[in-house]
């Protein structure tokens, strides 16, 4: 049975050959996601573990003891240096981080925000700090002095001596580089920025004077990492904990793994629906192999094989197809791998470079998808096999499938529709939370249940193309009844391209919907005419808000501040907005009070929160504030919360006092004459043309939003490529056997005149019909999906708004179009060569 | 009537030529291997005439057909549909003249199993894109004996039934010759002599010009003339064959070739 499986393969190489490459591109796609998600995180595993090498015990403020409200700075100079007397400990070195923006030479921004840091410089007794090695020139060792990593250095042309901006919260700096150094530092090794600042001035910027984020501990010769820590814990107060190097690494490594696990997965999930458009073709091919060689298969019967023997030879030929396939796509997904590092690359992403890893698992796991699934596909169809009587050996009928069965078929099928489009209507009435469940499950029934229709679907719709395809004369009558010929073959390779469809198309409708709702309720809700944030959404210092007041076209200013508060045992963010401003800036509806009372301890709620509390125009309650003061706050107004501002917010002059740190997260500004470009440019002067600060108008804001959802579209749109593409490979392998089976009634078409244009014509307006309804069946599943979960979103994003996007569904369409024509290139042109006179005679 | 289906001896008619060869030969291979299907064959096809193409297998009976009706290339020689030259032809053009000027009848019917009997029978003339002929189709397809039977799908008709669709399709573009391949090949011999009936009658009375390639010498019988090819050349021509004739015939080549 083996050999005969085998043979099988090898002469029906040309006809699986589709088939395989449908396998293959799915397998790729696993092993090329594993190889190269191991890849990065073996990479980023090793620049960890070295960064960590200089680290025996971490002294670290303690997560567990919430630093809520009121908490004591943890970890304070006078800490590091008792802990730098305990025994056992070589060197006691502190740490302070944060964001910090470096400019390029003509002014821009290095890199891409979040990977641009800033530390401290913590010179040691030698005036060193063995993290960091100078290559040219010296440490920074007051405000105004900076070093830069060596990889920087390189690519901004900056050299020491050279004069710098920087800024970290807001405000301009002009610094000069007084060093280059190279270190094992593992953002650094990512492609990442770091500027050192001397430790008082980081201090200052990261934290408050005298104060830690971190403090690190090497232990001398012969103590242990975890002596060490021991040691160190007897001196540390309860609000900071001692972390050996070694839990340090292994947490890092740890969180690396989770971190890249979402990634995998969710790249995995792309992958999984190419191999299950693939499923469809696999399914389709070993159905026409089987339904082709009936008589074979009859005659083996005939001369003593048994069912399953017969099934067991098409399985067998199944894997033989899925082990070839898993092991060529195997190597792609290798070759995939290399080429999505080069692709991150040049997308401006730098991953660390390193051997790819291909891992035991990720071997195993692409053999075992590529025959599993390829062996489940076949079932059926080996199954049907088993089924062919002896006496299909003598006959001379042709096994041509009929459209008995369909009866049964469709009445199951309309069930699962009608169920799965039941539960979806229903979920549309929930409960963001609660719409999930029935909403997935009703979609995916439904799905089944349009897989299960499409052959009895395949005829109306088909024949609404009708008046289109007799434009085209015979070519066109013939390309129709063609399609329709055999509405379980087209059904399935219609399905297999209306599942990328539907998912670009329902995602495109929802993407539409929420950008257009995030933009009206920017539009709705702001009355400012810019909006200055930092480029990489971190905070802005108050500095930003007052230079912004000083400029003369500049009518209204408030910051937005946040700060925890306790209120009623709950953690609240509260906040802190100019009082005297703010009504310019915001547009708020109050359904009770209003701004005129804002100032002082009179503060607005929004209608939610004051709902929870039990709060109305004139109640008290008291607040315990960041620092711990407690202060009696009273409502004066109550407006409508949207999802841009929902908050206690009170004034500045009353919350400012009590913050850690005061600073913003974004400043709103009103200008004398609204938007201009004069106004802009003005207000970017007065911060100093700073790189890392965005001063915004509305359309700019808009045009983010835009930039932001094309981005993820674009990525969906390319994930989702995979699954359209093994489609496309469906509708090829499906042409080509129609061809092959169809051979002698084209030879006769050949020679009662029908020529060789024609005749390509046929083929390929059949392979555009077929791709078309599935084009249109899964747009329309795409449209219905996108509104059923955009009701969801509207009740969590109010101004959620269905917007159909007409432009892309027909460009969508175009593109099943596009499809067909190129699907039809290979098989119409075999079409056309095939030999007349062996076509005629082969019967 | 009489007149027409007197035979008249090739190159001797005064009569037009439907389809003619001159010197044609097909040769397979080269050196050694070289195969000359056909040698040198010249031979008209009268219009109004249906003739019967006979001989041993190999003879190159079905190969003469296939270069006659454009369906294959020829190695020299020059074969004629009417006035036109095929062997210079282009693919394009060579279609285009199989399409208005010649209808087939296939051994194995060859119908679109997805058109109806009417729509097979009128698919040349929706290939030329030209009008159906509504008188002549109905007299076609009364000759044929399909009325009724019109709506129905290959499927649905039996195999005598199919062909005389296939005879049917073959006249309803008038073309100035219709080629058949062993067009009762596949049929019993009750429906085979139906068909040939038909192909008789469209020459009688609808004055069509008709070849066929046949082993079978009670087909060949319903022939006006009857040429017989052996290893790629003409060996004998006969005028009204009947079965009889016709197998005496066929048994000399097999004496023939058993001794030389």
């Amino acid at each position: 049975m083996l050999r005969t499986a085998v043979r099988n393969v090898l002469a029906h190489k040309a006809r699986l050959l589709m088939t395989m490459l449908a396998v293959l591109l799915g397998v790729a796609f696993v092993s090329g996601t594993l190889v190269f998600t191991s890849t990065l995180s073996t990479a980023f595993q090793k620049s960890s573990e070295k960064g960590f090498d200089h680290v025996d015990v971490a002294v670290l403020p303690d997560s567990s003891q919430s630093s809520g409200p009121g908490d004591a700075p943890a970890l304070s100079q006078r800490l590091l240096e008792e802990a730098a007397a305990l025994p056992g400990v070589a060197e006691a070195t502190g740490s302070v981080s944060g964001f910090a923006a470096l400019a390029d030479k003509d002014g821009k921004l290095v890199g891409q925000g979040w990977s641009t840091l800033g530390a401290n410089h913590y010179a040691g007794e030698d005036g060193r700090d063995d993290r960091y090695t100078m290559r040219d020139g010296r440490a920074p060792e007051r405000d105004g002095e900076i070093a830069l990593d060596a990889k920087t250095a390189e690519r901004t042309g900056y050299e020491v001596g050279d004069t710098v901006r920087t800024s970290v919260n807001g405000p301009v700096r002009s610094e000069k580089v007084t060093g280059i150094f190279t270190t094992d530092d593992g953002n650094v090794a990512a492609g990442g920025t770091l500027v050192l600042f001397d430790t008082a001035t980081a201090q200052r910027l990261y934290a408050a004077p005298g104060e830690f984020a971190e403090i690190t501990l090497t232990a001398a010769p012969g103590t242990s990492q975890a002596a060490l820590r021991g040691a160190v814990e007897e001196i540390l107060p309860k609000t900071a904990e001692a972390v050996t190097g070694e839990k340090l690494a292994a947490d890092q490594s740890r969180a690396i793994e989770e971190e890249l696990s979402g990634m995998r997965t969710g790249m995995l999930v792309f992958a999984g629906i190419a191999l299950f458009v693939g499923v469809f073709i696999i399914a389709n091919t070993f159905t026409m192999l089987v339904a082709q060689r009936t008589k074979e298969l009859a005659l083996m019967r005939a001369v003593g094989a048994s069912r399953r023997q017969v099934t067991r030879s098409v399985l067998i030929e199944a894997l033989v197809v899925g082990a070839v396939a898993g092991v060529t796509g195997l190597a792609a997904g290798v070759g995939v791998a290399a080429g999505l590092r080069a692709l991150m690359g040049s997308l401006g992403v730098t991953v660390p470079d390193g051997p790819l890893t291909v891992t035991g698992t990720t071997v195993l796991v692409s053999l075992a998808v590529g025959t599993v699934i390829t062996v489940l596909a076949a079932w059926l169809p080996a199954r049907r096999a088993a089924k062919i009587p002896p006496v299909a050996a003598m006959s001379s009928l042709h096994a041509t499938p009929t459209t008995r069965g369909l009866v049964v078929r469709n009445s199951i099928g309309s069930v699962l529709v009608a169920a799965g489009a039941g539960l979806v209507l229903l979920g549309t009435g929930m409960d963001a939370d609660a719409a999930k469940g029935p909403m997935g499950l009703g979609a995916a029934v439904m799905v089944i249940g349009v897989f299960v229709l499409t052959p009895l679907l395949s005829r109306p719709l088909i024949a609404a193309a009708g008046p289109l395809l007799r434009l085209f004369g015979v070519s066109g009558k013939l390309a129709r009844q063609n399609a329709v010929r055999n509405p379980r073959r087209t059904a399935a390779t219609a399905s297999a391209l209306m599942i990328g469809l539907t998912l670009i198309t329902g995602l495109t409708v929802l993407a539409g919907g929420a950008q257009k709702g995030i933009e009206k309720m920017t539009a709705e809700s702001l009355t400012a005419d810019y909006v200055v944030s930092m480029a990489n959404f971190s905070t802005l210092s108050p500095e930003v808000e007052e230079k912004l007041a000083a400029d003369e076209r500049v009518t209204a200013v408030s910051p937005l501040r946040s700060s925890p508060a306790e209120i009623d045992g709950d953690t609240e963010w509260v906040m802190g907005v100019s009082g005297e401003h703010i009504g310019d800036l915001l547009s708020m509806d109050f359904t009770d009070g209003s701004l005129a009372a804002f100032g002082g301890t009179k503060v607005v709620v929004d209608d939610e929160t004051a709902e929870r509390y039990g709060w109305e125009v004139g109640s008290t309650f008291p607040a315990t504030f960041e620092d711990g003061e407690r202060g009696e706050l009273t409502v004066a107004g109550v407006y409508e919360g949207n999802e841009m501002v929902r908050s206690i917010m009170l004034d500045t002059s009353l919350l400012d006092p009590h913050m850690q740190r005061v600073d913003s997260m974004q400043v709103l500004v009103k200008a004398e004459g609204g938007v201009s470009e004069a106004t802009q440019s003005a207000l970017e002067a007065a911060l100093g043309d700073n790189p890392a600060i965005l001063v915004q108008d509305k359309e700019a804001m808009s045009e983010a939003i835009a930039s932001l959802f094309t981005f993820m579209l674009n990525m969906l749109y390319g994930l989702l490529a995979m699954a359209v593409i093994v489609a496309v490979l469906g509708v090829v392998n499906t042409l080509a056997m129609s061809v092959f089976e169809r051979s002698s009634e084209i030879g006769m078409l050949r020679a009662i005149g029908l020529d060789r244009r024609a005749v390509k014509r046929m083929v390929r307006l059949e392979s555009v019909v077929i791709s078309l309804f599935g084009g249109v069946m899964g747009i329309g599943l795409g449209v219905f999906f996108g509104w059923a979960a955009g009701e969801i979103i509207g009740s969590v994003l109010t101004t959620y708004e269905l917007v159909l996007p007409w432009g892309r569904m027909a460009l969508f369409l175009a593109l099943a179009g596009v499809v067909g024509v190129l699907a039809a290139l290979w098989p119409a042109r075999r079409a056309a060569r095939l030999n007349m006179l062996a076509a005629i005679k082969a019967e | 009537m009489t007149t027409s289906i007197q035979p008249v001896p090739a190159g001797l008619s005064g009569g037009l030529a439907a389809a003619s060869a001159t010197d044609l030969s097909k040769v397979y291979g080269a050196g050694e291997t070289r195969v000359a299907a056909l040698d040198r064959v010249s031979l008209d096809f009268r219009q109004g005439e249906f003739t019967a193409i006979m001989g041993p297998s190999g003879s190159g009976k079905s190969t003469l057909m296939h270069c006659m009706a454009g369906l294959d290339s020829v190695s020299s020689g020059s074969a004629r549909i009417g006035d036109t030259e095929l062997t210079t032809l282009k693919e394009k053009k060579l279609t285009q003249l199989r399409r208005d000027k010649i209808g087939f009848i296939f051994q194995a019917f060859n119908l679109l199993p997805t058109l109806n009997a009417l729509e097979n029978i009128t698919l040349p003339l929706d290939i030329a894109g030209r009008k159906v002929d509504r008188a002549w189709l109905d007299q076609v397809v009364s000759t044929v004996g399909l009325s009724g039977r019109l709506g129905h799908r290959p499927s649905q008709l039996s195999g005598g039934q199919q062909q005389r669709v296939a005879v049917a399709r073959a006249l309803a573009s008038r073309p100035e010759i219709i080629f058949g391949d062993e067009p009762t090949g596949n049929l019993d011999s009750r429906a085979g002599s139906e068909v040939l009936g038909f192909l008789r009658n469209s020459v009688r009375e609808l004055g069509q010009t008709v070849v066929i390639v046949t082993h079978d010498p009670v087909a060949a019988s319903y022939s006006d003339r009857v040429v017989f090819l052996a290893d790629g050349r003409i060996v004998d021509d006969m005028a009204s064959p009947t079965a009889e004739k016709v197998l005496e015939r066929m048994k000399g080549f097999d004496a023939k070739g058993r001794t030389s």
